[in-house]
This record gives structure tokens, sequence and C-alpha cells, in this order.
């Protein structure tokens, strides 16, 4: 019998954790059929970060290290300076890397560490429960901001990715999303150029993938998709920011 | 042997090389700056790595992925500095990583002074980040001993997989002494099986991880490293006794003021007063068998510290009620005299007739 789909070799067999709709299990399969596509399991070290993806140690077949909360790009960075010709990916999420991490974040940027960071924007703490976070919208209802984000109290979400293009030090900055079919296929086709140009050593990247919790959001799978079309990406368009091999083409 | 005069803080970056360390991060702080500026200049041309981190806390984040990744690896600050690692210092001590962490003490709390001082004793050796751990504390009291000590640290930490602290202070960092770089034997280490360098397809993954949700997983990873600390406590205590056979007072003192002491004690040894030096160069495992064995013949102990008194918890409990124990120390960045340790010796000496 012909085998017409099957489980990334770069996933392990072990189930995940996450909650029904969860955009995250998505996400660890693009990432695990990139690097079965470019052949780099072998050579490929990942780190986790703190939060819901905390136990993705167990899902990628490739070496794994867990980083404390927000320093998973200083990590990737030991890792990497150590061991060059390995590929390092850090997997974070929002209130990991844009607030508790902002500084490690900035600073392999702009050091142009050549790493690549997938980060995972669903504007919420999802492991502790549902607070806010640094890229939850202006009114958003959360544990923390029960009678909505406001800009008085709490300030205005972080645009990672605008943010980080003010910097010389990225190869390539893309935000993506997982909401539909053709988002998700160009959310991978996204997730195999960062690989490739740190395979070429272009330096650091950062792919942010818009996704969903609706746990925390209280929302169905399907309600909490809309939400993030409807809401989401209103506040954070889809798009490149930053792309060192498309300006040298020109 | 070719003999050098360095400070120490660049004898303890050139030992630190000749140790094999090639990755060392560091942040700006003063009075250890010169370890960073000295590897800035050396490890380009071995091959090595010096990166200026943009905060202590990444510096030591980047000794956690390296240590992770298999290398030898190094980073040092001074007492705030040391402060802002302690996170990262109780994750590498969780994920059983080796590494060696420099502190060049100066006085605190908070931002305190730059002068030397040894008022973190209580964080090197009782913890200083979350949870049940230690660190392996040296604590050298010559430049020659910062040497031999930094290529000890690597070894300690290769063999048993946790984090060495050389514990210095501002005096050390910045006197200059002569320095013998003898050749080094080193320990027999064992092989980085559970490095993250990649599988090559070959092996199943490794991870490198603190985290144990199960209780019970994480109780039993608690007790084996609980283990690894007892068979320490047994093995790799170090310290230095002087005239302490025929001693009534014995001073404890370690690093700088274990020098300042041994004056102290030559003093009071032409006065007639009967004084002997024990000088700890392990702070954890810290000499308390030692100390006890001295308990049975001295009458009294005096702890001598760059501090308010901390390591003489510790003296009273090694002493275990056996004599009394004082203390006599300043602190802020403040070293004590001779005759000021001697004053105490000779208040002490009048209470034990």
């Amino acid at each position: 019998m012909k085998t017409v789909f099957d489980k990334p070799h770069a996933l392990t067999d072990v189930p995940f954790h996450y909650c029904p709709g969860c955009t995250h299990g998505i996400v660890h399969r693009l990432v695990a059929e990139v690097m079965d596509e470019l052949g780099i399991e072998g050579k490929t070290v990942g780190v986790a970060s703190v939060g819901c993806s905390v136990f993705s140690y167990n899902y990628f077949n490739c070496d794994m290290v867990q980083a404390a909360h927000g320093r998973a790009p200083a990590v990737g960075t030991g890792v990497k300076r150590a061991n060059p010709d390995n590929i390092v990916f850090t997997y974070q999420g929002d209130g990991d890397l844009a607030a508790i991490g902002t500084a490690e974040t900035i600073h392999a940027a702009t050091r142009g560490e050549n790493i690549t960071i997938i980060f995972i924007n669903n504007a919420i703490y999802g492991m502790t429960g549902g607070q806010m976070a640094p890229t939850s919208l202006v009114g958003q209802i959360t544990q923390t901001t029960p009678y909505g984000r406001k800009i008085e109290t709490q300030g205005y979400p972080i645009r990672v990715c605008e943010m980080l293009a003010t910097l010389e030090g990225p190869s390539y900055l893309e935000r993506v999303s997982v909401d539909d079919v053709k988002n998700i296929k160009n959310a991978k086709k996204a997730i195999k150029k960062a690989f490739e140009y740190q395979i070429e050593g272009k330096g650091f990247n950062l792919i942010e993938v818009l996704s969903t919790c609706p746990t925390n959001w209280g929302l169905s799978p399907v309600e909490a998709l809309e939400w993030l079309r409807n809401n989401l990406m209103v506040h954070y368009p889809l798009g490149v920011f930053k792309d060192k091999g498309a300006e040298n083409n020109e | 042997m070719e003999k050098l005069l360095m400070k120490g803080n660049e004898a303890i970056a050139e030992a630190a090389i000749r140790a094999g360390c090639r990755h060392f991060y560091g942040y700006p702080i003063t009075p250890q700056t010169e370890v960073s500026a000295y590897m800035s200049k050396k490890m380009p041309k071995v091959g090595g790595l010096f990166l200026q981190s943009e905060s202590e806390v990444a510096a030591i984040n980047m000794v956690y992925g390296s240590a992770a990744a298999g290398v030898r690896t190094m980073t040092s600050s001074s007492s705030p500095g040391i402060s802002l690692k302690s996170e990262g210092i109780s994750y590498i001590a969780g994920a059983d990583l080796p590494c060696v962490i420099l502190n060049i003490v100066r006085g605190g709390p908070g931002l305190g002074g730059i002068q030397p001082a040894q008022s973190d004793y209580f964080q090197a050796t009782k913890g200083g980040g979350h949870g049940d751990y230690h660190l392996v504390v040296l604590a050298p009291s010559s430049i020659q001993e910062c040497v031999d000590l930094t290529f000890e640290a690597f070894d300690i930490a290769d063999t048993y997989r946790l984090p060495v602290m050389i514990m210095g202070d501002g005096m050390l960092g910045q006197m200059m002494e002569p320095v013998v770089f003898g050749e080094h034997k080193g320990r027999e280490i064992p092989e980085k099986t559970w490095a993250c360098s990649g599988t090559n397809m070959k092996r199943e993954h490794n991870i490198v991880n603190s985290l144990y949700i199960d209780p019970k997983e994480l109780e039993d990873t608690v007790i084996a490293r609980q283990k690894k600390y007892d068979y320490i406590l047994e093995n790799e205590v170090k310290y230095e006794t002087d005239s302490v056979e025929d001693a009534d007072i014995v001073l404890v003192a370690y690093g700088t003021i274990g020098r300042v002491a041994k004056n102290a004690m030559i003093k009071a040894r032409a006065e007639g007063l009967k004084v002997g030096l024990v000088r700890p160069i392990t702070l954890w495992p810290f000499p308390a068998k030692a100390i006890n064995d001295i308990a049975s013949t001295a009458k009294a102990f005096i702890s001598v510290e760059m501090s308010m008194g901390q390591m003489v918890e510790d003296v009273r409990l090694a002493v275990n009620g056996k004599a009394p124990v004082y203390f006599t120390g300043r602190t802020g960045g403040i070293i004590p005299q001779p005759t000021e340790i001697l004053e105490k010796i000779k208040e002490v000496a009048g209470g034990i007739k």
C-alpha cells in the first residue's frame, strides 16, 4: 500500500499535550517537515522555552535543550557558538520572547546570531492560565486584564517583527499564520526559508506565527480561528518585514 | 619554569584558556573587568570565543547553552552580577551541566562598593539560586593558587557535571604576584555522551533539561544529585592548616584574609600565644571534619572574615559545641589589619584561661 501521509521523522512518537484547537501542533509539524526535507535533523539542536511549548523537547527528535523563561536566544547563542556547524532553533511564545526575554531577543537579533527563532504569538500566556501578554490587544480580556487591556495602565502591544526590522542584524523576518490551509502552506515556506538562510550563514532570522489559544481565549477552536483572523491579523499584518536574500537579488 | 608577574584576574583568564576553555561569556563589572579584557585579547588568537553579552543573565545562559553543547565554558562577574546569574546557575545545576563561574567579590548588599569583600559566602555556599543544589566553591588566597584552582575547577566541573565557582575578592583580582603555569596533569574526564551537538542520526536525541513535572521523578533526580554531593563532601575537601597541633586558639580564614590572619598568628606566637590557622580552600565542601578534629585539642576558634560573619556559622556547625567559636571581621571593602585580629585573639585568650 502506498503511504500518502505520515508523521515526519523529526517528530517523536510522544503524543502532544496541547489543548484541542491549539495550533502548536501544526507549527511543530511544519518545523519537523522542514527538518526532514532539508535533511538536517541529525545536526539540529532545538531550544525549548518556558510556556506551553516547554515540552517540545519531548516532541522533536533532534537534540533539545530546555531554557529558562525568556533566555532561549542566549542559550541558542551558546549552543551555536560552541558548534557553529549545528543548526539551532528556538521555539518561544509571546510572553517568553517579548516580555521576559526582550533583551535576549533584541541582542541575538542585532548580533545577527546565526539561529532561527520560531515565535508563537497567540496574544496570551497559555500555560499559566491566560494572563495578559506583551502582544495582547488593546481591550483584550485576560485573567489579569479582566476589564480589557487599557492603554493608560498596560500600554500598547508590541509588534515584534516591525521592531526587529529596525535592526541591521536580522537576515529574515516574516509574520505568518496557521489559520487556514493557504496560510499554513505559506508558514511552512517561511520556516523552510529561515532554516535555509541559517544553513547559508545569513544570520539571525525569526518567523512569527499567529496562533490560537482557544482554552484561554474562552472560544471554541473554530471561533478562535475566526478571532485570530478578525483581530490578531488586523493588529499584526502578515508579511515579510526583512529579507536580506531578496534585497541582494534586487 | 618561567615565572610571570600577573594580576589575579588575568592569571585566572590565562589558566582558563590553558585548561581548554574556548567559550567565555562576560559582562563588564568592577573589579573583575580585566578577565573580560584579557579574554577578548587572547581568545581570538587561540581559536576561542569571547562574547560580551547584553547582561549577566544572558551571559550565564550562553554558558548554559555552550555547556549543553559539550564544551568547556566560563563566565565571570562580581557580586551584583552573580545575583543576576543565580537564576541561570540554578538551571545549570538542575540540568547537571559543567561550567566555571568566577566571582571576584565586592562589598554589598545592593550596588555596595567596589572594594574587596567576602560577603557573598552565604550566596556561594548555600545556594544563591533556587532549589536543592550546591556549587563546588574554590577560594584561592594567592595568584598562584588562582591559577592552580582554575585548572581544578574545570576538571571538577567535568568530573561531576556541575557548576564550580571560583571565589576571589577584589584584592586577589587586582593584586600582582609571580605565577608559574606548570604542566597540569588533569583528571580523566568522562565522555560527554549527554551533550546536545546533533544526533547525526546515530543515536536517540539528547535532552538537557531541569523540568520534572512528576514530583517523584523530580525527587529522584534531586536525590541522585545529592549522592553526588555526598561523594564530593567525602572526597574533594581542600584546606591548609598551620600550627594547629598545639594551638589553644585556632583562626579560620579563607582567601585574602587567610593571609592576613596568618600574619596575626605569627604576631600572636611571637607574644607567646599558641595560635593556629585553618584556611579552607574549598568553601563547599567545607572542611568540617578537619575543624571538628582540631576542636578536640583547641580551646577556642575565631572565624576571621571580610563580612559581618557568614562562614562563622559553618565553623560553629563543624566545631559542634566542642569549643566556643568567635568572630572578627570588617566589611564593606575594608580589610582587617593583623593588629585588629591580634586584639581579638588577646581578648579571646583572656577569656579561655
